[in-house]
């Protein structure tokens, strides 16, 4: 029987069985920030475990720092001493970090891919649960608590389960509007938050061998959202072409050696997955979430739902995001007035992202009454769209244009929506106080944000 | 790590769908550098009080006799979203030993087991019914979770058993310690990177 992607890259990482399906699994790269990267290291040596691999390992700030035009770590005191300590952790340490203000700094999950970091086939792990962001490149990444950090650090192994398969083909080609974000938003509707359990997932068929890079990491993002630690592409000519020259990919005769390699990694025909799912894309448009939980998901085109029409295990559910929400059952979502607007996170703030964010913009301005915020994910990507004049365009539109991080999409900088305050965001949760106390999210794609920033409601992109 | 044999008590049935790691604990809490031990007053905030940073006494855990509960009944996918450990942290400081769903999200279930928190995963009508006995009796009625014996006993005295890996229970019961056991093999680990160094010489920077 042939093998999958997901059992080649975890099958050549296993060190040792350690028996009841729990394997001794090497990791390749350990992705630090700021939220518990410096704390997790200082653990591991004071009891007694220096870091194992420092050139295996990397870090950036993103989560706690303002992102204020001009900010330094000291624009949002509470975040210093993480900052000061991941700085002083590291360099002791001669482990790479972005830092602030350096070439290179952006939002973790940013960061890897476009380093050349994270390469297919290796093992990646980061203390943050969107990690599976990096398996768009084809690698094996997942998120990890601060105990299993400070494990990874001191000995650059870990302790797991094998998962078992889940494939997710999406057949078709994407319809006008749609985006990954689309794709994803709409595959957790319909399998719920929890499908995912216990599973590694795979994504696979035309339209996905279709996507960029980029668009590839989005949908691998998402994959927590389901219930997955990790999520897929097979790597191929798209992913060759976009690490190709990238600073830590690798170079010359090394480089087609990786290469030849690589090209062994996608599932073999005859593979076996433990549960299939397929997706045709004719049934997928832009989507929006209504409630507070990514799954509560639909075409933005569609009602709210009313909870008394709904599966009934799910009523109380729906019901009381509804109410949290401020939403009134069977009412089009479309039009729904709208008060902040954000644009960023690791799910979307790629140049791609932002290029469909300003083709929306441009020549319009924002509501009057929404606050717009736009994040790029990273220093390098703020230069490209600055080059190109993608700030002058949301500046133009009376949005803001900041510093990379992670902002508006947990709030552990201080920037938050206020409460009862509505906002349409690019981020990956929708849950009851993510974006500030008593805040109301609608996730949806950079143009679908855009669109809600200039309507100042919740707006269909395909009619703008 | 703390060691888990035998849990008697309290068993609040908060019995809520995708209880998720942001409402166990609110990041700033995690940046505010609070340390482990002084998460526990923070835990479940944003449904324990209200805006105005009173007490709701709707909210379940403030009513008695949950107040002090040791064990939390959840319905489906507790603990899902962020890998943040300091939910776990949060729930050990609330005093909650133990938390019975029908599953949990991965992240947080492997957390759990880094320190001494036993998640036990039983059927959903198994679950309805230990709250519905729990209710029957508010104040007398207790339940236990027997680790070495893997089963859960009723307020009634029903004895419901569950299931666990050999390799976690044997560490809960005896507070076992992952990274010391890794360490024991640092040779194997080192054999397995030298022959990947010449397999994978690109993954080595
Ligand atoms: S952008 Fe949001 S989801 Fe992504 S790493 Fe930052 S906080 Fe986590």
């Amino acid at each position: 029987m042939g093998k999958t992607l997901f059992d080649k890259i975890w099958d050549s990482h296993v060190i040792t069985d350690l028996g009841n399906r729990f394997v001794l699994l090497h990791i390749d790269r350990l992705l630090l920030h700021d939220m518990s990267g410096g704390k997790a290291l200082k653990e591991a040596i004071e009891k007694g475990y220096p870091p194992a691999q420092p050139r295996l390992t990397y870090g950036t700030p993103d989560h706690t720092m303002s992102t204020k035009p001009g900010r330094t770590e000291k624009t949002h005191p509470p975040g210093e001493p993480l900052i000061l300590s991941m700085r002083e952790t590291t360099s002791a340490y001669g482990i790479k970090l972005f830092d602030l203000g350096q070439d290179g700094q952006g939002i973790v999950h940013v960061m890897g891919p476009e380093q050349g970091l994270t390469l297919p086939g290796t093992t990646l792990v980061c203390g943050d649960s969107h990690t599976s962001t990096h398996g768009g490149m084809g690698s094996l990444a997942f998120g990890i608590g601060s105990s299993e950090l400070v494990h990874v650090i001191a000995t650059q192994t870990m302790v797991q389960r094998k998962p078992k398969r889940l494939r997710a083909s999406f057949e078709g080609k994407l319809m006008p509007g749609v985006t990954a974000k689309d794709m994803i938003l709409h595959l957790i509707g319909e399998l719920g938050t929890a499908a995912g359990t216990g599973y590694s997932v795979e994504y696979a068929g035309s339209a996905v061998r279709a996507l960029p890079i980029e668009a590839r990491l989005t949908l691998c993002n998402l994959t927590i959202e389901m219930g997955a630690r990790t999520g897929m592409v097979a790597p191929d000519d798209t992913t060759y072409e976009y690490l190709n020259g990238r600073d830590y990919a690798p170079k010359g005769a090394m480089w087609d050696r990786a290469v030849a390699h690589w090209r062994t990694l996608p599932s073999d025909p005859d593979a076996e997955f433990d549960r299939e799912h397929t997706v045709d894309m004719k049934n997928v448009a832009p989507q929006i979430t209504w409630g507070t939980s990514p799954e509560h998901v639909i075409a933005v085109d569609r009602a709210i739902p009313d909870p008394s029409t709904g599966p009934e295990e799910k009523r109380g559910a729906w019901e009381a995001a509804l109410k949290y929400q401020g939403l009134e059952p069977g009412k089009p979502i479309e039009g729904t007035k709208v008060d902040w607007v954000f644009i960023g996170s690791c799910t979307n703030s790629r140049i791609s992202d932002l290029r469909a964010a300003a083709t929306i913009v441009k020549g319009r301005h924002k509501a009057d009454h929404v606050t717009a915020w736009v994040v790029p994910g990273s220093v390098r990507i703020k230069q490209e769209a600055e080059a190109e004049g993608l700030d002058r365009v949301f500046l133009d539109a009376g949005f803001e244009w900041r510093e990379p991080g992670c902002s508006m999409c947990l709030a552990s900088n201080g920037e938050r929506v206020p409460p009862g305050k509505r906002s349409v965001s690019t981020s990956n949760r929708n849950f009851v106080g993510r974006q500030g106390p008593g805040a109301r999210t609608h996730l949806a794609s950079p143009a679908m944000a855009a669109a809600a920033a200039i309507k100042g409601a919740i707006a269909d992109v395909r009619k703008i | 790590m703390d060691k888990f044999t035998k849990v008697t008590g309290v068993a609040t049935p908060l019995m809520r769908q995708n209880v998720d790691t942001d409402l166990i604990i609110r990041i700033e809490r995690l940046v505010d550098n609070v340390t482990r031990d002084g998460l526990g007053p923070y835990c479940f905030e944003q449904i324990r009080f209200k805006p105005d940073g009173s007490e709701d006494p709707d909210c379940i855990f403030n009513q008695k006799p949950y107040r002090d509960a040791p064990i939390i009944l959840s319905r489906e996918n507790f603990g899902c979203g962020s890998s943040r450990e300091g939910a776990v942290w949060a729930l050990k400081g609330m005093g909650i030993r133990a938390v019975i769903a029908p599953y949990f999200g991965d992240i947080f279930n492997n957390n759990c087991f880094q320190n001494g928190l036993l998640p036990v995963a039983l059927p959903i009508h198994e679950i309805e019914q230990l709250a519905d006995e729990m209710k029957a009796s508010p104040g007398n009625a207790r339940v236990t979770i027997d680790l070495e014996n893997c089963q859960v006993v009723s307020p009634t005295g029903r004895t419901i058993p569950f299931q666990i890996d050999a390799r976690r229970q044997h560490a809960m019961l005896n507070g076992l310690d992952d990274i010391a056991q890794t360490m024991a093999r640092k040779d194997e680990i080192a054999a397995w990177q030298t022959q990947d160094k010449t397999a994978r010489p690109w993954v080595w920077l």
